[in-house]
């Protein structure tokens, strides 16, 4: 049988590495909002002749709208999103870019207040809290028979962190980059990949918690290990249907929903990872209590890639 | 095959059957799949109502008065099912579904289209203005708007002037006319919306000559057909009582929605492909079931959707996609289970028994966690304006997660059992993925 739980310390070394690398580009870039939680507006419109994404972005710094983000979502189809607009100021602009482009259609508008938008924001956040508080209770009472349920919970808990820990890094690099905002279609892929997460955690431990009744092995590294394996095929099977239907979404739909679907990627590679080799792995290192030995062992492993 | 096997059988038939019917056949008076407004395009605005002015108390009163003055000015839009009403103390929710309108009609759903009029002065510097037309009424200074018209303005064509909207003064405007129109005989009277004159079909500002004191009433010539009518419905529609103020406007035209259709449809076909290969080629016989299953999962969940109804949105309908991939989740997890029961030595019939028995802890555990987030999301989009694609993504996940855990226990059991003593079933290598290879 592999041996995945005794690569522990690597997992755990990779993990930190991504997760490192996203905590200095939130620190640093940080997250764009998107006009969901900073008020603002959102064009779609499509222009009959070809028009350049920089051209654009030109014409609309020309009207005074330095900090526009364009995207380009097809051909002649951009996004334009910019401070809120009175309905004064968006004449002004439909009329002065039509002017230049030639002929321009509104296919899409979004205007929100910055009213609405602090509302947004807030029940956001609390829904995320909502959700993070339920799920802990949950994990907990699922494994209430077990000898520390309370155990299992975080370690739910933290590999359910690292999946949304990954996911913003990612977007905030992908902010820096691509202007990538976050709206409310990413706080609900988050939520989604949260789910998804704990629910792969879950099938794992259920796998433990019936091998610890079985007593297959008096070690418990050698449970945890021997259930991770059995519910191997289990994890990557279905995490390889959902990526399917993910994909599918992200290529075939496309710009609108990118956001939603590249969180949910991101998360369910994440998710899979987390719950596959860091959620086991945390039990194991909890159980045995080998926190110091992961420390004494960085430096080492440090040494030994270098001398590979 | 038993009897109880025959019996499950035919019942999921039946429900499959119903289901196929539901989608093609109007069924409890459902016509089509209800779609969100970023699907077939729409106005979807929130008003706040400057409440200011408003007595204590007549607050609620005065919010039902914008709505009815509102419902007044969208119903000769021809909108098939607007959805106008108040959210909270002070915001008032239009919905417009399938509509497309100019920038200029949705401004006038809010605003009380007031129509202003000016008289040309010289000023100092030797410059032409229009300033507002005023006279002096009971000892107050008051300008001539069209505030003063009756609400009973109509469209007429005329063999000689063209289009003419026709307006009476009410008895305040009738001496207010009076007393400018007196003194700008041989003068021109500027229409104004706002600070733009009103342009007539030549695209000119109106500004006709005064000829004769007008006292009843009067007539606005040289509007386009179209603008003569809109005017005249907006200025008998009434006046709002309050100021409103758009929080929030998001405009989707039907093309774009069509487009997000095509484009889901399409997503959803794909995925689902890959996913039926995937778990023929990965899992055979019990993977060629899987696929039964997942169809009709497929068909059940979008007539449930049907007969809700559920208003899908494009998260929505990713929400369902996603719900497919996650419903083969709980097939995974009984063939690996059984798997391993047949590896132990087991029957096939006594594999299947046991993979399903221990494989539904794990599917209940871990579904349920999909549950929670649902509900969650569905909460935060009740509540939030620009709410519908959360909901709609809960929604659907929802309804998804909950019935794959049903078809999954309840047909792909059946069907498994059915195949329990046919003569396939005797090949039981072909129940193992890989059988041979991966003795691990």
């Amino acid at each position: 049988m592999f041996d995945i739980i005794g690569k522990r310390f690597w997992f755990f070394l990779i993990s930190g590495a991504i997760i490192l690398i996203g905590i200095i580009s939130l620190a640093t870039l940080g997250l764009k909002p998107g006009i969901d939680f900073s008020s603002g507006s959102m064009m779609q419109v499509n222009f009959e002749q070809e028009v350049a994404e920089d051209e654009l972005r030109q014409g609309l710094a020309d009207l005074g709208y330095d900090n526009a983000i364009v995207q380009t979502t097809g051909a002649g189809d951009f996004l334009i999103r910019t401070v809120e607009l009175t309905s004064e100021d968006k004449a002004q602009m439909k009329g002065s870019l039509a002017a230049k482009f030639g002929i321009m259609e509104e296919r899409g508008f979004e205007n929100v207040d910055p009213v609405i938008a602090k509302r947004t924001s807030q029940t956001a956040g609390i829904a995320v809290a909502i959700a993070a508080v339920g799920i802990l209770l949950y994990v907990t009472w699922a494994f209430r028979r077990m000898p520390s349920p309370f155990r299992y919970g975080t370690c739910a808990i933290i590999a359910l962190i690292h999946d949304a820990l990954i996911a913003l890094g990612v977007f905030s690099i992908l902010g820096g980059i691509l202007d990538w905002e976050i709206n409310l279609m990413f706080i609900t892929g988050i939520l989604a990949v949260i789910g998804y997460s704990v629910n792969n955690t879950v099938v794992v431990f259920d796998r433990i918690r019936e091998n610890l009744v079985k007593g297959i092995s008096p070690d418990f590294e050698v449970v945890v290990n021997t259930s991770q394996v059995e519910t191997l095929g289990r994890s990557i099977n279905t995490s390889l249907t959902t990526l399917f239907v993910v994909l599918a979404l992200l290529f075939f739909v496309g710009a609108s929903i990118h956001n939603f679907a590249v969180v949910l990627l991101i998360g369910i590679i994440a998710g899979t990872f987390s719950s596959m080799c860091i959620a086991p792995s945390l039990l194991v290192v909890w159980e045995r209590g080998e926190w110091g030995r992961f420390l004494q062992w960085l430096p080492l492993s440090a040494i030994k890639a270098r001398s590979e | 095959m038993s009897r109880r096997n025959i019996l499950a059988l035919l019942m999921i038939l039946a429900l499959f059957a119903f289901s196929i019917s539901a989608l093609v056949f109007p069924l409890l008076g459902r016509q089509d799949m209800r779609m969100g407004l970023d699907l077939k395009g729409g106005l979807h605005l929130v008003y706040k109502a400057d409440m200011s002015a408003v007595e204590p108390g007549e607050e609620a009163e005065a919010l039902e008065g914008v709505i009815s003055i509102i419902m007044n000015r969208i119903n000769p839009l021809g909108v098939t099912e607007p959805v106008i009403e108040r959210q909270g103390e002070d915001r008032i929710v239009v919905q417009l579904p399938e509509l497309s309108i100019t920038d200029v009609q949705k401004e006038r759903i809010g605003r009380t289209v007031l129509l202003a009029f000016r008289e040309l002065t010289t000023d100092a510097t030797g410059e032409e203005k229009w300033i507002p037309a005023t006279a002096i009424i009971d000892g107050q200074e008051k300008v001539l708007t069209s505030s003063y018209f009756r609400e009973n303005t109509f469209v007429s064509i005329d063999a000689f002037e063209g289009i003419l909207l026709l307006f009476e003064w009410d008895d305040e405007g009738s001496k207010l006319s009076e007393e400018i129109t007196g003194r700008l005989i041989n003068k021109p009277l500027g229409i104004f919306e706002g600070d733009e004159p009103l342009r007539g079909d030549d695209g000119a500002p109106i500004a006709p000559i005064v000829r004769d004191k007008i006292i009843t009433g009067g007539q606005i010539t040289g509007l386009s057909r179209n603008e003569a009518e809109e005017l005249s419905m907006q200025l008998n529609a009434g006046r709002l009582p309050v100021p409103l103020e758009i929080i929030y406007d998001q405009t989707i035209s039907p093309i774009l929605g069509a487009d997000f259709v095509d484009l889901s449809v399409k997503a959803g076909i794909i995925g689902i492909a890959l996913v039926l290969l995937f778990m023929l080629l990965y899992y055979r016989i019990p993977g060629a079931l899987a696929s039964l299953v997942l169809i009709f999962y497929g068909a059940l969940v979008l007539a449930i959707f049907k007969l809700i109804p559920v208003t899908l949105t494009l998260a929505g309908i990713g929400g369902f996609v996603l719900s497919i991939g996650m419903a083969v989740d709980a097939n995974v997890l009984i063939f690996e289970r059984m798997k391993e029961e047949l590896r132990t030595g087991r029957t096939l019939g006594a594999a299947i028994e046991a993979g399903f028995n221990r494989a539904w802890t794990a599917i209940r555990d871990s579904n349920i966690t999909t549950i929670i987030v649902c509900l969650i999301l569905i909460a935060v989009g009740d509540n939030i304006v620009a709410g519908a694609q959360v909901k709609g993504f809960g929604l659907t996940l929802l309804i998804g997660v909950s019935v794959s855990m049903f078809t999954a226990i309840v047909v792909t059991r059946s069907l498994l059992r059915l195949f329990v003593g046919t003569r396939l079933a005797s090949k039981s290598s072909q129940f193992s993925p890989y059988s041979g290879k991966e003795n691990v």
